[in-house]
């Protein structure tokens, strides 16, 4: 008797752990999850960064010569940057002979390009300002100079490790702004997405009836229509467009999966004793919903959270490559991979290698660190894989 | 059976009558006065008076409502706003193109995606299978547009192993000379995740009884694998396929719009640019149509192709 009493006891003295301090467990026991939990969280750190200011903010800015290829592609080869790397000046002065495989079409379209650039660049500042875009375009000018004076040895090779575009700005710090916004707008249409999916299928498992088959007739209606056709007609009817626009339309076309996730685990959670007893203490239907429920859904919101973020990334890109997401003004990997297709015809591959690099980096980070965490939280399935031989 | 069909059938009347209206609403609602967007630019107050009076826009709500129901059921949306070709006769001439570059890539796709998916099954937590996951992760995290941009830039520009873009009217210089790459780089993008999908359902299978029966009978390996477990969990990949053939026909409208292909895709990708209402709305509300009816039968495929299943 007193060994079964001390058999059962000896658990006991183990500390109770909570389901979260589990799952941090094993997923710590899980490299590739840590490994990519930290890669995701440089890529935030950097998203906040660059949203607060302290970095790449001066990504709209002519910081070099134009079409520029990466510092270490221009240092790594010797022979070159002679071809690979015109000096301005020339290119945009007096064509030398060894220019005559640039097309003048090309030149002629990039200087109306920067043209307009500039003189959208000089509506911006007051009247008052009027010393400033003068300022900037001789800082330019000087740069250009410096620029074809010395390919090698001027200043900015050293720090524009990505190169430049076509309007000699920082391809990496251009990466780095389109990082943040990218991952903003997928984070926040996941986000939105989450919530609607979360709060319908809570309400609608919970109380059944009516509710139910009003959110699944919803759900019907919803997942009848192709999502790229949805997304496409409500883009064609917002008409507007901008970061909200696409938050807006991922957000209100990918809740279907949450909602159906959610609605499961709501219809499953009410018959549980824990809840029967909240019930029976007096807890009201809100209360036993958010209070009771919901840390014991939260862990299936965490993943369906995640996997959202992947899908609306990949989805944002494509938007804007459409054109339907975000404008010329502003920059995203989407309107990157736009200007890097026309570059790339023309020989200019980097900044086409930046944005994919950095999208498949933080993308491939974030997919497997949603493996991880669907691992962790969810045992079963570690289980039912580990029953197989 | 009939008595299911016929149930189901019933049952796709309110999701119908529920697209109707979403559609209905976003473009007569939140899209603003389509009179507007039709007139364009350069309208008067006249102009636009005749317009509201011939799309029925004077009229009150329920009967413009009314007006869109009588498109739906008469498969009559007018003409499309900008090349004022009727909508109906725009689907035909657009859907050949589709179906050309469709329907060899989704057959070789399956059939590709699922025999690799019983060998990465076979090959289960070996160091190719865990090594080929990773790189299907990768791969899926590479936008569709950065395969598309290299593969038309080094296969067909650079190399010059297939023209660049274009289409013609004859099927067969179609499918030998334009669509080739179009299919290819289809078949890389939706190589990775594809096998993923399949291989979870080929190891649902795995996971069976009758595989251990199979074994326990004496059979190889690769019998059990390539003759049991393949044609079992053919079943819920055909359902996979049949129910997603309509949003498929989207699908494809990135790799229509590089290559310059006159399919669905890339029509309502120019109607969305173009503001072309009826278009948007014809495509919508017949390809929910279309995928209830799929869905429908991809179920009764499932319960011809495994009589396990009853049909509820």
């Amino acid at each position: 008797m007193n060994a079964v009493l001390s058999k059962n006891n000896a658990p006991v003295a183990e500390p109770v752990r909570s389901m979260w301090q589990l799952a941090l467990r094993r997923f710590r026991a899980d490299r590739i999850g840590v490994v990519s939990a930290v890669v995701v969280l440089a890529g935030l750190l950097l998203c906040l960064a660059s949203a607060a200011g302290w970095m790449a903010s001066a990504w709209n800015q002519e910081v070099g010569p134009s079409d520029r290829p990466p510092a270490w592609w221009v240092s790594g080869s010797a022979a070159e940057p002679s071809s690979a790397q015109p000096g301005t000046l020339a290119k945009k002065g007096a064509a030398t002979p060894t220019d005559i495989e640039d097309p003048i079409a090309a030149e002629l379209q990039e200087a109306a390009l920067s043209i307009g650039r500039q003189s959208s660049q000089r509506r911006e500042p007051t009247p008052t300002d009027i010393v400033d875009p003068i300022e900037a375009e001789l800082a330019q000018a000087r740069q250009q100079v410096t620029g074809s004076a010395g390919p090698s040895i001027g200043l900015g090779d050293a720090t524009l490790w990505m190169g430049t575009d076509k309007w000699g700005r920082d391809v990496l710090a251009k990466t780095i702004k389109g990082a943040q916004t990218s991952i903003l707008v997928g984070l926040s249409a996941a986000l939105m997405a989450t919530l609607i999916g979360a709060m319908l299928g809570a309400v609608t498992g919970w109380f059944g009836g009516w509710a139910d088959d009003l959110g699944n007739w919803v759900y019907n209606v919803i997942n009848a229509i192709p999502s790229i056709l949805l997304i496409l007609a409500i883009a064609a009817v917002l008409g507007t467009k901008g970061e909200w626009a696409i938050v807006l339309i991922l957000g209100l076309t990918s809740w279907t999966g949450v909602y159906r996730l959610m609605r499961g685990e709501y219809m499953k959670q009410r018959q549980r004793e824990y809840v029967r007893a909240a019930e029976a203490i007096g807890a009201s239907s809100w209360r036993q919903i958010f209070v009771h429920v919901l840390p014991n859904v939260s862990h299936v919101l965490l993943v369906q959270f995640s996997l959202l973020t992947v899908a609306c990334i990949k989805a944002e890109v494509i938007l804007s490559y459409l054109g339907f997401g975000v404008p010329v003004d502003g920059v995203s990997w989407g309107t990157m991979l736009t200007e890097a297709q026309n570059d790339l015809l023309v020989g200019k591959w980097w900044q086409l290698l930046s944005a994919t690099l950095a999208m498949s980096i933080f993308v491939t980070a974030l997919s497997l660190l949603t493996d991880a965490l669907r691992d962790a939280l969810d045992p079963r399935i570690v289980q039912q894989g580990g029953q197989d031989v | 059976m009939g008595a299911y069909v016929v149930r189901r059938l019933w049952q796709m009347v309110p999701t119908l009558i529920g697209v109707i209206l979403l559609v209905f609403f976003l473009f007569n609602w939140v899209g603003g006065d389509p009179a507007y967007v039709l007139a364009g630019l350069f309208s008067n107050d006249a102009q636009i008076e005749a317009i509201r009076r011939e799309l029925g826009l004077d009229q009150p709500l329920w009967v413009q409502l009314w007006i869109f129901v009588q498109q739906v059921v008469t498969f009559d949306f007018g003409n499309s706003w900008t090349s004022g070709e009727p909508v109906s006769s725009l689907f035909l001439s657009r859907l050949p193109a589709t179906i050309t570059l469709l329907l060899p890539l989704l057959v070789i796709e399956t059939v590709l995606c699922l025999a690799l998916a019983v060998l990465l099954a076979w090959l289960r937590g070996e160091l190719i299978d865990r090594v080929t996951m990773v790189i299907f992760t990768t791969a899926m995290s590479v936008s569709i547009l950065v395969f598309i941009i290299l593969g038309q830039y080094f296969l067909a520009y650079r190399w010059g192993l297939f023209p660049v873009q274009g289409w013609s009217d004859d099927l067969w210089t179609n499918l030998t000379r334009y669509a080739p790459l179009p299919i290819l780089l289809g078949l890389l993008v939706s190589i990775a995740p594809n096998t993923r999908l399949f291989r979870s359902f080929v190891i649902e299978e795995v996971n069976q009884e009758y595989v251990r029966t199979a074994y326990a009978k004496g059979l190889s390996r690769r019998r059990v694998l390539f003759v049991h477990v393949l044609r079992n969990s053919m079943i819920p990949v055909i359902t996979f396929v049949v129910s997603n053939l309509p949003a498929l026909l989207l699908g494809s409208f990135l790799l229509e719009r590089f290559f310059g292909i006159p399919g669905m895709g890339r029509e309502i990708i120019l109607a969305v640019e173009r503001s072309d209402f009826p278009v948007i709305k014809a495509t919508t509300v017949y390809l929910a149509i279309a995928t209830m009816l799929f869905n429908l039968l991809g179920d009764l495929l499932y319960q011809v192709t495994d009589p396990r299943v009853e049909l509820k």
